[in-house]
């Protein structure tokens, strides 16, 4: 029993098919218990009223959409060492996925920045960073279009992946140099603030248990998300080689 | 290897015009500068290192889909990658013929445009000096990009999308050099990061390009 069992494609959508209606359901209670939870049970916070409750969005989406950047980049890795299929067509699902979760955390960052700082939009390090980001996904996913043959897609997309990793993290200590943020320090997990000695930066757990639980709901929802556009993917190449073979019979 | 870039820098020199085009577009684009934002000579000072070193970037990126197309089309990069040389060395060499024929000029005429945007004093040389240290990087990730895109159709825009992205950094350094040295503070720590970029890409980057190649061509 190893986990690369799940690279033979009959037995990836069989599973899948058996995690996804648990896996959506959970997702589901999740982000339903956390938003409801965050929205409407916890109290306005004593300086920024109503807004601060946006944080249930803004933080899970930030937080997916480089999750999901480092899921594509460790699928990537195991397609060109492995050749899993399963592997690429999952990087490949997951990368619309990711640049949702990308403009998601920078539109709800826009909207609670309006009236918190006055501005829609600073360039700040973290929120430029986001949108480079965002211009890595588009890239990945124009260039998956671009080519038809779909191992040189999947090869071709893999390098930009491993490369695009790099100049992100690049990016990212090079946009910190150029300007000095507006944008606030992580307040959510905080080293001193597990232990309970740092109370005054960290977030109250008021906020913090609904945001875990729509945390947890966001990681379900790019699970079942994956999941099913990855099925999609397999059995639209399924089809595409049916049709082919039937074609050419 | 000596025998492809003098081949390169021949065809690029004497075939089809490409060699002066890329210097025409950054005139061009200085020129249209003060159109845009106005005669204001203090403003256009303060704006003149980003925008050579903007111009500079986009001159780059508009030559680069001739480092392989041509090659391709007629069916000579085929037999380059069959010549014993590793496709390693071809894609540095086709990396540095591009920053010869492009980045280079580039870097000698900026100062002379320079004059146009009216940039202080000590810029000039810490504009001629970033972009000298900053261009070959244009070039190599450019490389990688002009590979990725090779077999395609309409790969130009596509190109662009690709590595405009990966160009963040360099610029970022790059025009903090410049502009340091426009406004006559310490340039130490962009430089070194910028000489770090260009160094580091120039070592790592071509084992990617080549494999990208090697991926187009099979």
């Amino acid at each position: 029993m190893s986990i690369w069992e799940y690279a033979n494609p009959v037995k990836f959508i069989r599973t899948a098919d058996v995690l996804l209606p648990w896996v959506t359901v959970a997702a589901v209670i999740c982000l339903v218990t956390g938003l409801v939870w965050g929205f409407f049970f916890t109290p306005e916070d004593f300086r920024q009223g109503s807004t601060v409750k946006i944080i249930y969005l803004h933080v899970p989406a930030a937080m997916m959409a480089i999750n999901a950047w480092l899921m594509m980049l460790l699928a990537s890795l195991i397609w060109i060492v492995r050749r899993h299929h399963v592997s690429a067509l999952a990087a490949r699902a997951a990368a619309p996925i990711g640049a949702t979760m990308t403009v998601i955390g920078l539109v709800t960052g826009a909207i609670w920045g309006q009236p918190m700082w006055g501005t829609w939009w600073a360039w700040d390090p973290r929120l430029t960073v986001f949108l480079i980001l965002f211009l890595f996904y588009l890239g990945y996913m124009a260039l998956w279009e671009a080519i038809e043959d779909d191992d040189t897609a999947a090869d071709l997309t893999s390098i930009l992946c491993l490369v695009g990793s790099v100049f992100a993290l690049l990016s990212r200590y090079a946009v910190q140099f150029w300007n000095q943020g507006l944008h606030q320090g992580s307040s959510v997990l905080r080293a001193g603030a597990v232990t309970g000695t740092d109370t005054t930066e960290k977030v109250s757990n008021v906020y913090f248990m609904p945001l875990l639980v729509s945390g947890i709901g966001f990681v379900l929802l790019f699970l079942a998300l994956v999941l099913l556009r990855t099925q999609t993917e397999i059995r639209a190449r399924r089809s595409r080689a049916l049709l082919a073979r039937e074609r050419s019979a | 290897m000596i025998a492809l870039l003098t081949r390169d820098l021949r065809l690029a020199v004497r075939a089809g015009g490409g060699f002066g085009l890329g210097l025409a577009f950054f005139l061009i684009v200085t020129v249209l500068v003060p159109f845009g934002v106005g005669p204001q000579t203090d403003l256009l000072t303060r704006i003149a290192p980003g925008i050579l070193w903007i111009g500079a970037l986009l001159a780059c990126l508009l030559s680069l889909d001739r480092i392989f197309a041509l090659d391709w089309e007629d069916g000579s990069l085929d037999l380059l990658a069959t010549a014993p040389l590793p496709m390693e060395g071809i894609v540095s060499v086709k990396a540095l013929a591009h920053w010869i024929t492009t980045g280079l000029p580039l870097v000698l005429a900026a100062p002379a445009l320079g004059v146009l945007l009216n940039l202080a004093g000590p810029g000039y040389l810490w504009l001629f000096v970033s972009l000298a240290l900053g261009t070959p990087a244009l070039s190599v990730i450019g490389t990688f990009g002009a590979a990725l895109t090779v077999g395609l159709k309409r790969g130009g825009l596509l190109m662009s999308l690709l590595v405009l992205p990966l160009y963040v950094p360099t610029l970022i350094f790059g025009a903090e050099v410049a502009r340091r040295g426009a406004e006559g503070l310490a340039v130490q720590t962009p430089l070194l990061m910028l000489a770090g970029i260009s160094f580091g890409v120039a070592a790592l980057l071509p084992f990617a390009s080549a494999a990208v190649l090697r991926i187009n061509l099979r």
